[in-house]
């Protein structure tokens, strides 16, 4: 048998690590953000521009999935109209937990430049929100540094599966 | 070139123009100006009645009377090679004259010429569909319908199509107000949570600069973050924490500037 030469007192040698259960679950759930793929508008496009190989979010482990069952974070990708909240309720509420919406771009954050009948005066009366982005539309870079600061968010909180009460019924 | 006007008030000056202010209308030309539309005209007056007529930016506009609408679209459609229905819709004159001014925009490809059917109605009078002649005043006459709630006769599918089938009221009218009315700015929280989570919800925020930094309620801060309806206070401790790693990891050394060579020749 082949007599392997490694010092387990020096780094890296020891094949163990320790860690919390916090630290460990986070550490999957925050490198592995699975996104809805939810493009509502003009945003939807700088969505899919982070998603495609110049900006690629995979480097993130972020990989868009067309279920909300499949899905972490919900990208609340532009402008969301009155039509169309009941339907952004539904898919939120069939997300599993945990889960975390990023509200990208003006629209979606506060109706932006529809100041109108029609549009939803920001998701966040729908939906709790974790994250608000600005910009219209942001850049795929700032969507990326986004989902890097939901990562610090997410690694920064308990990895107990009860999330803490947001602003919903 | 365009005259010059002041600019430097023109923010506050909006505030002040009349809603209704009806805008100076282009020239308008005789229809014999044209041989095309004169025959055009000489033959629809044949056989319909017709109020008025002109030519207006290439245009010809002719006027004519609601309940004859059908017969002269399949007329025109038919005879005189108008086969496009490009637009149709209508215009609120109610502050006006309490009617509506309803138009079919016509294109003859073999012409090229366009001709703008119009006729007036009253408030609550409904038109009679074209949808049997040309299948493009659909879902026209359905937006007419969503906008101005002017319904069209034997329509196979009267419902609205912009707006969601349970809302009230017209949007395109102009006494409808551009921000919404009561069920408007209600809608999707009656509809989704209820009437009573409005008071939790509350009204709609529609200054959209409004920005409150010591709001822990709805927002936090980068970095200092702290649990929901905590007072903020100017000097907080940073919390951030951007790995979980920061002291180091197994089997992976940190990068770090100072020990790391700098390349900055391309072709090394």
């Amino acid at each position: 048998m082949a007599q392997h030469k490694v010092n387990y007192t020096q780094d890296g040698g020891l094949p163990v690590a320790l860690t919390s259960i916090d630290k460990i679950v986070n550490w999957g759930r925050s490198n592995s953000l699975w996104a809805l793929t939810y493009g509502l508008a003009c945003c939807g496009i700088e969505m899919m521009a982070s998603g495609a190989s110049r900006f690629d979010f995979d480097r993130y482990g972020t990989i868009f999935r067309a279920s909300p069952r499949q899905a972490d974070v919900m990208i609340v990708a532009g402008t969301l109209t009155k039509k169309h909240a009941e339907f952004i309720k539904r898919l939120y509420d069939q997300m599993t937990e945990p889960r975390w919406v990023i509200s990208m771009g003006s629209c979606a954050n506060t109706g932006g430049m529809f100041n109108t009948y029609a549009t939803v005066q920001g998701c966040d009366r729908i939906i709790p929100v974790d994250l608000y982005l600005p910009g219209c539309a942001p850049r795929p870079e700032t969507l990326q540094y986004g989902v890097m600061l939901l990562q610090q968010k997410i690694r920064a909180n308990k990895a107990g599966n009860a999330q803490k009460a947001k602003r919903l019924m | 070139m365009r005259a010059y006007t002041p600019k430097d008030d023109v923010q506050a000056k909006a505030y002040y123009t009349d809603r209704f202010y009806v805008a100076p209308q282009v020239p308008k030309q005789d229809v014999e100006s044209d041989a095309v539309f004169a025959a055009d005209l000489a033959a629809i007056k044949a056989r319909f009645e017709v109020k008025d007529a002109f030519i207006q930016v290439t245009n010809m506009v002719v006027y004519v009377n609601a309940n004859d609408i059908y017969n002269l679209l399949e007329f025109m459609r038919d005879e005189l090679e108008y086969t496009q229905l490009t637009e149709m819709s209508a215009i609120d004159w109610l502050a006006k004259d309490d009617t509506f001014e309803i138009f079919y925009q016509m294109l003859s490809m073999n012409k090229r010429k366009r001709i703008r059917i119009k006729y007036s109605i009253n408030k609550g009078q409904a038109v009679d569909s074209v949808e049997k002649l040309f299948r493009s005043a659909d879902w026209s006459e359905r937006e007419m319908f969503d906008m101005f709630g002017i319904e069209a006769n034997n329509h196979p599918f009267m419902k609205r199509i912009l707006m969601p089938y349970d809302w009230q009221g017209h949007p395109l009218l102009k006494t409808y107000p551009l921000q919404g009315d009561e069920f408007a700015a209600w809608y999707e929280v009656d509809k989704i949570f209820g009437k009573e989570a409005r008071d939790v919800i509350g009204p709609e925020i529609r200054d959209t600069a409004r920005v409150d930094r010591y709001d822990s309620e709805r927002f936090a801060r980068l970095g200092y973050e702290v649990p929901k309806g905590t007072k903020i206070t100017d000097d907080m401790e940073k919390t951030t924490q951007s790995y979980q790693e920061e002291g180091g990891v197994f089997l992976i050394k940190k990068f770090d500037k100072e020990t790391s060579v700098v390349i900055d020749d391309p072709q090394r």
